[in-house]
Parts: C-alpha cells; sequence; structure tokens
C-alpha cells in the first residue's frame, strides 16, 4: 500500500454511478432515515413520560450515516453499530418496537432488560452490540473480518465510531492491525463534531482521516448529511474490502444536533452552529432531492414520510405493551452452552435481491 | 501414555487440538516464526502455517479485540500473552466486550487466552504476578490452573473446545520443571472439578498451580495423614470437593503464589465459613503471598513468595491446634 493508493478515494466529488441506486433504493433510503428519526422522537417522548430508565441518546442529524453505510452492505456481512447509527440497526432488519422496549427495559427488547439503551445488537440479524468503551468494536471487526479472511469468504466487516474514539490508544490499535492484514473491514468515523463536550481541537492535532494513509490503507472524508454520498463512499470501501484489497476508513462531517444524552444541555455548543446545520438535515434535505432530482411527486414523498410514522407510533404501542422481564432471568446466561452463528442481516438495496 | 514436561503438554494439548480443528488457531507477539517467549509454539509455523499461528503486533487488546470477533465468528482462537502481567493490556477487551458478550447478547465467545503466570526467576513486578483474581471478579470468565502436565494439556484442550473466553494460567515455575504422563492423543480433563492430589484424614491442604506441588512435597516430608486437593479450576469452582475435604478432616489450609486480599483463597474460605463451618475444628487459614508486588531482587523474591518451609510450618501449626 502506498500513499498514492490511500488518496484514491478521498475525493469525495468523484463522478457517481446513478445506476447504483434505483427508484426504490431511494425511497427505501428516506424510508430508513424517516424511521430513524421518528423512532427517536418517540423514545425521547418515551423519557420525558419517565418510561426510560437511565438517559436517552439519539444521533438526530446523523441518520444519513447509518442508513447510507448500512445499505452498501449484503445478508452474510457483519456490523458492529454503536449509539448514534440507529437506522442501521433498520436496515439490518430490526424494528422500531423491539428498540424502544430495549430502551425502556422491556422483556421484547432486543437484550430482554439484559442491556439497555443503544447497547445491543441482534445476533439474529448479524450484528454483534456495543460496549460503553466506544473504540473497542473496531477491535471486535477486525476480528470477524479477520476470520473472514483466514476462510477466503467474500465477506465484509462494518463498524462505526465517533471522532472522539479517534483520541483512544484502541483505535490505533485496530487501524494498524486492519492495515497490517488487510482485513476485509469498513471503518465509518462519524465526526459530529463533540465528543459529549469536547471539540475536534481538543481530541486530535490532525483530521483523524489522515491517520488512515499512515496505517496503510484509504480514507475519504464526505459529507454525512448526504445519504447518497455515504452509500456511494461505503459502497466503494465494501466492495474494496470484499475483493481482498483491504480497510478503508470513512469520515463522515455531521453534526449531533442533540446533546450527548437527554441530559445534556449543550451549552458548549457556539451560538448559531445548531441552526446552520439544521439547514443541512439529512431528512430534509434527501426528501427535496427525490423530488428535484429523482422524479419523486411531493405528494409521494410525503406519504412515505407519513406511512413510515405511523408504522412506529403502531411500534411504540407494541413495545409500551411488552412486559417487563422476569427478575429471575437476571442471573441466567452468564456462560454459553454452545457456539451457534450470528443470523445474516437484511439487505433492502437492490443488487442483493436476485442473491 | 508419554512422560512430557508441563510446558511440552501444553504444546501437545495445542497441536493436538489444531489437527483436529482446523478452526483452532493461535495469536500472540512472537508465537510464529520465533516460536514465542517460552516456546511454546516451536514448530508451529511449519506445521500450520503463519496464519493459524498469527504475529501480532504489540498490542494486546487487538489481540484479545480480533480473538473476539473471529470466536464469534466460528474460529477458535487462542491467544498468547507473553506474560500473563500483559493482560492488563487486553483487559477492556476481555473483561468488557468478550465476558458480557452471552449474557447481553447470546453471543457466544469461544476463545482461549493463555497466560505465563508466576514468579520465582526475578522476574520483577511485571513478568512474575499471578493475576487470576482478577479475571474472577468477571463474571462470563472461565478460570483455569492446571498444577501437572496431563492437567496441562487436557484443561486446555477443555478450554479450546468450551464456547466461553477462558483464562488459561500456566505457571512458568511448572514449565519445565514438572514432568508426568500423559495421554497421547485427544484428551481432555472437565473444566470445574477439582482433583483429590493426595488423600489425609487431619487436614486438608487445598491448592493450585505451583502451590499444589509445594502442598504434596511438605505432607511428604512432614510424613503426615494430610489430603491435598488441587482446585484445578477456578470458576467454575468445584464447591463439592472443596466442602467434601474440609468436612473430612475439619482443618484446613488454602495455599496460593497470588497475593492475599481477595484472592481466589479468601473465596474457598468464605464458601466453607458458609457452607462447612460446624465441621471445623480449627481457623481456615491462608498462604500466600502478602500484598505487596513482586520484588525483583532474589532474596526480596525468596521473602515474599510462599517457599517450601512455610508451607512446613503452616501445616505444622495446624495440625497442632
Amino acid at each position: 500500500m502506498t500513499l498514492s493508493d490511500a488518496s484514491a478515494v478521498s475525493d469525495a466529488t468523484a463522478p457517481v454511478d446513478r445506476a447504483l441506486l434505483t427508484r426504490e433504493d431511494r425511497a427505501r433510503l428516506l424510508r430508513y432515515m424517516t424511521m430513524m428519526r421518528a423512532a427517536e422522537e418517540r423514545g425521547l417522548a418515551l423519557y420525558k413520560q419517565g418510561k426510560v430508565p437511565g438517559s436517552f441518546y439519539d444521533g438526530r442529524g446523523q441518520e444519513a450515516i447509518a442508513v447510507g453505510a448500512a445499505f452498501a452492505l449484503g445478508p452474510r456481512d457483519r456490523m458492529c453499530i454503536l449509539h448514534r447509527d440507529l437506522g442501521a440497526h433498520f436496515v439490518r432488519g430490526v424494528t422500531p418496537d423491539r428498540y424502544l422496549a430495549n430502551y425502556m427495559g422491556r422483556a421484547g427488547g432486543v437484550t430482554g432488560g439484559k442491556d439497555g439503551n443503544m447497547h445491543f445488537g441482534d445476533r439474529q440479524l448479524g450484528c454483534v452490540g456495543m460496549v460503553s468503551m466506544l473504540p473497542d468494536m473496531a477491535q471486535v471487526a477486525n476480528g470477524m473480518a479477520l476470520a473472514f479472511k483466514m476462510r477466503g469468504e467474500p465477506r465484509v466487516a462494518m463498524t462505526f465510531f465517533g471522532e472522539g474514539s479517534t483520541a483512544n490508544g484502541q483505535w490505533h490499535e485496530a487501524m494498524n492491525l486492519a492495515g497490517i492484514h488487510r482485513l476485509p473491514v469498513v471503518f465509518i468515523l462519524e465526526n459530529n463534531q463533540f465528543a459529549y463536550s469536547t471539540p475536534n481541537e481538543l481530541e486530535f492535532a490532525v483530521d483523524p482521516v489522515q491517520h488512515a494513509a499512515s496505517y496503510g490503507f484509504p480514507g475519504a472524508n464526505i459529507d454525512g448529511n448526504d445519504v447518497e454520498a455515504v452509500f456511494e463512499a461505503a459502497e466503494v470501501a465494501v466492495e474494496r474490502a470484499r475483493e481482498g484489497a483491504g480497510p478503508t476508513l470513512i469520515e463522515c462531517q455531521t453534526m449531533r444536533m442533540h446533546g450527548h444524552g437527554a441530559h445534556d444541555d449543550m451549552s458548549y455548543v457556539p451560538d448559531g452552529m445548531l441552526e446552520e446545520w439544521e439547514r443541512r438535515d439529512p431528512i430534509e434535505r434527501y426528501a427535496a432531492r427525490l423530488h428535484s432530482d429523482f422524479g419523486f411527486a411531493e405528494d409521494e414523498v410525503a406519504e412515505i414520510r407519513e406511512q413510515v410514522r405511523s408504522y412506529v407510533a403502531e411500534c411504540a404501542e407494541k413495545a409500551l405493551a411488552s412486559p417487563m422481564p422476569e427478575p429471575a432471568i437476571a442471573t441466567e446466561d452468564v456462560f454459553a452452552e454452545r457456539w451457534e452463528p450470528l443470523g445474516d442481516g437484511e439487505a433492502p438495496w437492490s443488487r442483493w435481491e436476485a442473491e | 501414555m508419554a512422560e512430557m514436561t508441563y510446558l511440552e503438554a501444553i504444546s501437545d494439548a495445542l497441536r493436538t487440538e489444531m489437527r483436529r480443528d482446523e478452526s483452532v488457531f493461535c495469536l500472540g507477539e512472537d508465537i510464529g516464526a520465533f516460536g514465542g517467549a517460552f516456546k511454546v509454539t516451536d514448530g508451529f509455523a511449519e506445521e500450520f502455517g503463519a496464519d493459524r499461528v498469527l504475529d501480532t503486533p504489540l498490542a494486546e487488546n487487538a489481540i484479545v479485540g480480533a480473538a473476539t470477533g473471529a470466536a464469534i465468528e466460528g474460529m477458535r482462537p487462542v491467544c498468547e500473552m507473553q506474560f500473563a502481567d500483559f493482560i492488563a493490556c487486553g483487559f477492556d477487551q476481555l473483561v468488557n466486550v468478550a465476558a458480557k458478550l452471552h449474557y447481553r447478547q447470546g453471543v457466544a465467545v469461544p476463545m482461549v487466552v493463555r497466560l505465563p503466570s508466576g514468579g520465582g526467576f526475578s522476574g520483577g513486578p511485571f513478568h512474575s504476578q499471578n493475576p487470576e483474581a482478577w479475571f474472577l471478579q468477571a463474571p462470563g470468565l472461565k478460570v483455569l490452573t492446571p498444577a501437572t502436565a496431563g492437567d496441562a494439556k487436557g484443561l486446555l484442550a477443555s478450554a479450546i473446545r468450551d464456547p466461553n473466553p477462558v483464562c488459561f494460567l500456566e505457571h512458568k515455575g511448572l514449565y519445565r520443571h514438572v514432568r508426568g504422563e500423559v495421554p497421547e492423543g485427544e484428551y481432555t480433563v472437565p473444566i470445574g472439578e477439582a482433583r483429590v492430589a493426595r488423600e489425609g484424614l487431619e487436614m486438608t491442604v487445598i491448592a493450585y498451580g505451583s502451590s499444589v506441588h509445594l502442598a504434596l512435597e511438605a505432607a511428604e516430608q512432614l510424613d503426615e495423614d494430610i489430603e491435598v486437593i488441587d482446585l484445578r479450576t477456578l470458576c467454575p469452582l468445584d464447591s463439592e470437593a472443596i466442602l467434601s475435604s474440609a468436612r473430612k478432616t475439619g482443618k484446613v489450609l488454602i495455599a496460593h503464589e497470588a497475593t492475599r486480599a481477595c484472592g481466589a483463597g479468601a473465596e474457598v474460605a468464605g464458601l466453607i465459613g458458609e457452607e462447612a463451618f460446624e465441621d471445623l475444628d480449627a481457623p481456615v487459614r491462608r498462604l500466600t503471598t502478602p500484598d505487596v508486588p513482586i520484588p525483583f531482587s532474589p532474596p526480596l523474591e525468596h521473602a515474599v513468595l510462599p517457599q517450601l518451609e512455610d508451607m512446613k510450618e503452616a501445616c505444622r501449626e495446624l495440625l497442632a491446634y
């Protein structure tokens, strides 16, 4: 790997193969982003009603990253999804009722009450859920990619992390190992400007995407509020990994439009910053673009959004109807009796329909 | 049966399991072409290829994290920490990711972390520790501490076949000093079963790892009716074997080379206090390293690690109680 390779996909303005996405794919991208927004709004409402133990964390403003990146994956690919990436769970097949039930600690949540908030992954859908130590899953994604590589399987692991994670040693260990072994892994770096309250300039001296070159693989710096830009960069990286050419780091510029958690008043955000990013809202932008560039009628776009919202409302009722877990399970399943393979995730991109 | 050293038995288990199951692979620092700091994987790269005897960069969290991901995807990784002490640098992946995944998400993580532990050779504070108790406070990890060559082989094979993360503590002092008859070919010893290493009626020494040998030697030299229980596994702990011997002899000395406070011995003492109090004829005693880092200079290290004379004295005191 040379530095010239490393710049190969770093040009965010590279021409786009529009044929990658069908009209239905585009409707799906809007649907999943809207589902994430609607589900998180409902979750926040449940938190304010006192139905969510602990705090509440969402990815408002970052929907394009979670959805665009996950949309590039095939069913047998694997993910470690983080806490601003609910849309990636939805792309892979988790339903909003199971997400909301997880937040409320209900039996119907993905972890059945064993873990809370966004600390979940549905093993039946090819996901290993996150831990609170935010760069850790990059190491686990490496391990899954290592297994694929050792067995010669054309499969890819993808994981997410924020810019704050790049300050931690484990992140550098993960990048280094991925580079040495050219692992089939895709790293999605969400630069949402603040690690809790800490701004970029107190996290690193150079933009973290520049580390990709020093670890021997390409990095791309893209507009994280443009779902098709994220999808395209992810698609290039996924195919690159699948072909055995190794990892890619994709830095998505975005803004965390809510606090770190619902308890965070965001007093550290400079005046005007949220308003500026609000104008770049990924969902509003894409809805407008479907109409202006891709021939969707305004009514059609509005209907997609309305359908998703009523679906999420139904899911919320289902989550609220889910019972609390039986206390007896608190001491169960510390140890496994047997290993079982993860299931495959849904892969709604039209490319996978024939496979 | 073949006679081999404890170290050869570990190599034999690894080699046998790697031949049996191609998903088994080793990863760690300097284990490939070099064969490992203690030569456990000497010759493995030639037989199994560099991919299955993977030399890693100097990054313990990367080793344990990559093993975790590979295990989830159906591989059976065996990590080598060059020294058990270095697991401190990989602790986060072990206790926060690997140990909790099955409880949180139903995801099994079948992996082994081999941990060359123990002192007695001027290794100093960073190459001599016995960190087994660290893992006992992280639910989801199994903890194995073989004392004999046969158990080293059989327990390592069981660890590799187990669907959980297993910490395998191999005492460096036993590597070349302990030999024994070891079954050839595939051989497993069940996890979670203690062993009566010596039968006796007057008192019990409950030990594991290197302390088992100290206890056996003390019992022979004292020529007393001392029972020695070799725990073999610290998690899950064989409560039945512990309580049964405590009830039989009524006097228990718990011995380990690890430091004292909240060590495995404290758990064993707690169990006996709770379940066998009325069967005791003497207070439960412990022989351990005091709560200090392991010093470098031979007279200092000798002063803190339990020695044969310490074991004999502790047994004499308890027998006389």
